[in-house]
């Protein structure tokens, strides 16, 4: 190997993870009383240790810790930054300085909420992948000598289709950037959004079974650099979701029509479009037999 | 003939990538060494000879780099000023667009290097990637025009890599260009579309006049009478016959003065064009979102008749399977698409404001000290002016490299995404 030095520090193993974590209260304070799966205090010592892991793997990794909470986002933790000396001693200090960065965090995020009357079960996910993606863009900035960034959500709340827009958004200037978004989904349900990010971007989606073994899934599934990715043999998605929502009643259908001016989606045929205003004169009931006549028919 | 003079103004500052554009060019011969970051001389693309144009005087005279980082984020300023007085404008997402390339004998000539012909293959691929990227529910077709007459090299369709390998694939070029013949094959292709596809055309002309048997100016009128809009890219000089066309059919004409610029002329027509109403009519289309299946299911795909494991999509009408997306079914005729394909082009309906510039004397105590996107600091001590700017809705401040990323790759603001939509309507 004739490389320079910096060539080989920053070898195609070193890796940036960018950990989103969902710190919905609706979402954990339902899940604590659900005895099969974790709180919010258990799921925190499940993701420390294995924060500290990947940092252990390489000397070079570096982490960051993004909080997606319900009525904000902000930067938790930065592994590049310089840090001081735990004051006590009693816990490491990269510990202390989350837990205290993620305290001030919820009950900020608490204070935004009071006066809101509305309650959305969602976290806004959209808004702590686009921090994600701009703290990665400033590390592609930085030279061509760069680490391997990737992207995990832990996710735990449903999604909210009201972000639907600025999460696909993400998704596909992730997938320009060749940035994989895995996907951790500690719900009861499959979050659609996250399947779709993890298929289009490259990533890997996962729901563990069991959520009680959070740290074994973190760790033998999502702490392995991209380059040993493919030596492994990761576990198959069962499927992903891609039916659309129409606009005029949210519904999911995987039959539509689609306004061809503006590809607004809806599940009835109507006269007039309800987002560009597009009158539909041609009085057609069924577009798509254009399509199959597409052929014979020749121009007006 | 044509280009000689063209020939010395070959410049390739943007290829040298990230290192070039941030870096600026130095005077000093190692310094440039090292903006190269670990190219050989012979792994360069075809370099810079002129590197006293990239030197500007300063205030004393003194001989300095052009700082192109601030060049960059100048003109970046600029477009952003000029989209955003452009109110919001109906544009076409459905598009049928053929690509015709000049293969007459005038594109093997070697003014662009390595020739024509190799430049034009190589920025068609780039522009047909970048075309399905913004325009995934679109269609393109390639045509080539060589020894005077016009072909097609492959139907409209929606695949990017059949279209790149087809057109690897036949390179070679020799007789005359013929501008007629060539519109006359699209003209006959386009007439097939359904009617709310927006008919689109365009030429890549090396060549300098055109061969034609009989009356171009009646099939300028035809193109025109049946709404196809067609642009032209010329790589050697301005033809009056050229802007006849583009000007009568609504397109844009220009000419490429060296291979950066044709990138950039290219990737111009990578965006929606704004619609003109008449053009395509209004239309309900009837669609199917299959949903994938699992990654261990074996099926037997419709397109390709052969047994695949995982990955195949079921039409929701006839329950057929169906490898890839968007296309439409082979047993029903549905046309089949992804809900992400439709939400690649919501950016271009919902497209967020340009950000406003902070005067630097507005700048306080009590404003961010890092940008909010990305946490670069905006406070540098010792250097005069860092540039801030903010949302208009969230009040956030970014610095220039993240208004710029924000802008024209992610199309969403981090500040407006982290705070519940509700609330900013409040606010305002």
């Amino acid at each position: 190997m004739a490389s320079a030095a910096p060539t080989k520090l920053y070898a195609d193993d070193v890796s940036l993870v960018v950990v989103l974590i969902d710190t919905n209260p609706f979402f954990w304070t339902t899940s604590e009383k659900n005895s099969s799966s974790l709180s919010f205090a258990d799921f925190i010592s499940h993701v420390l240790p294995f924060l500290n892991a990947i940092m252990l793997l390489n000397q070079l990794n570096q982490v960051v810790l993004i909080a997606t909470g319900v009525n904000s986002c902000e930067y938790i933790y930065d592994s590049s930054l310089p840090h001081q000396q735990s004051a006590d001693g009693k816990m490491p200090a990269f510990y202390s300085e989350i837990l205290t960065k993620l305290e001030q965090f919820v009950s900020k995020d608490q204070r935004l909420a009071k006066n809101d009357s509305s309650l959305t079960m969602s976290s806004l996910l959209s808004g702590s992948l686009s921090l994600a993606l701009c703290y990665i863009q400033k590390i592609f900035r930085a030279g061509p000598l760069h680490p391997q960034p990737r992207i995990l959500c832990l996710q735990g709340s449903p999604d909210g289709p009201e972000q639907y827009v600025g999460i696909m958004n993400a998704i596909f200037s992730a997938q320009r950037s060749m940035i994989p978004i895995d996907s951790c989904v500690l719900g009861t349900q499959n979050s659609a959004f996250l399947q779709q990010a993890s298929h289009i971007t490259g990533g890997i989606y996962q729901k563990p079974a069991y959520p009680d073994g959070l740290f074994q899934y973190l760790s033998a599934v999502f702490a392995t650099d991209l380059q040993s990715r493919s030596f492994l043999r990761l576990p198959k998605p069962p499927g992903v979701d891609f039916r659309a929502s129409c606009f005029c009643h949210k519904k999911t259908i995987d039959m539509g029509y689609i306004c061809s001016v503006c590809l607004s989606i809806f599940c009835k045929h109507h006269k007039k479009c309800s987002t560009c205003g597009s009158n539909f004169n041609q009085s057609q009931q069924d577009a798509s037999s254009t399509l199959d006549h597409k052929r014979k028919t020749p121009e007006a | 003939m044509s280009g000689v003079g063209l020939e010395l103004r070959r410049r390739n500052g943007d290829e040298s990538g990230r290192s070039g554009k941030f870096g600026g060019r130095e005077e000093d011969e190692e310094e440039e060494e090292e903006n190269e970051k670990g190219l050989e001389a012979w792994e360069r693309a075809y370099a810079d000879e002129r590197s006293w144009e990239s030197l500007q005087e300063d205030e004393y005279g003194l001989l300095r780099p052009i700082d192109s980082a601030t060049l960059h984020h100048a003109q970046y300023r600029r477009r952003a000023q000029s989209y955003s007085s452009a109110v919001r404008i109906q544009k076409g997402l459905i598009r049928y667009l053929y690509v015709v390339i000049d293969l007459s004998r005038a594109a093997a000539e070697t003014d662009f290097r390595p020739s024509r012909r190799a430049v034009v293959a190589k920025n068609v691929e780039i522009f047909i990637r970048e075309f399905f990227d913004q325009n995934p529910l679109s269609h393109i077709g390639l045509a080539i025009i060589k020894d005077g007459v016009a072909h097609c090299l492959t139907d409209l369709g929606g695949s990017p890599e059949s279209h790149i390998k087809a057109l690897l694939g036949k390179l070679e070029c020799s007789g005359d260009a013929s501008l007629e013949n060539a519109l006359d094959l699209v003209h006959g292709c386009l007439c097939q579309i359904p009617t709310y596809g927006h008919r689109e055309v365009l030429i890549l002309y090396s060549a300098l006049s055109t061969c034609d048997p009989g009356d171009i100016m009646e099939t300028i009128q035809k193109c025109k009478k049946a709404r196809i809009r067609c642009s032209v890219i010329g790589l050697s000089a301005e033809i009056y016959i050229c802007k006849h066309l583009c000007e009568q059919t609504g397109g844009i004409y220009s000419v490429a003065m060296d291979e950066s610029h044709l990138k950039e002329l290219l990737l111009e027509h990578a965006p929606p064009p704004p619609a003109i109403a008449e053009f395509a009519a209004a239309n309900l289309i009837k669609m199917g979102f299959p949903q994938r299946e699992s990654e261990t299911a074996v099926s037997i795909c419709s397109c390709h008749q052969t047994a695949k494991v995982g990955g195949v999509y079921t039409c929701p009408r006839c329950k057929a399977r169906i490898c890839e997306l968007p296309t439409e079914c082979r047993i029903c005729g549905l046309t089949l698409v992804s809900s992400p394909h439709l939400a690649r082009s919501y950016h271009h309906l919902f497209p967020i404001d340009p950000f406003l510039e902070v005067p630097l004397n507005n700048v306080n105590q009590k404003s961010p000290k890092a940008c909010f996107g990305c946490q670069q600091s905006l406070l540098k001590p010792g250097s005069n002016s860092i540039i801030r700017v903010a949302c208009s809705k969230c009040k956030q401040h970014f610095c220039l490299d993240c208004d710029i990323y924000i802008h024209e790759s992610l199309h969403n603001c981090p500040g407006c995404e982290s705070v519940r939509s509700s609330k900013l309507g409040n606010e305002q």
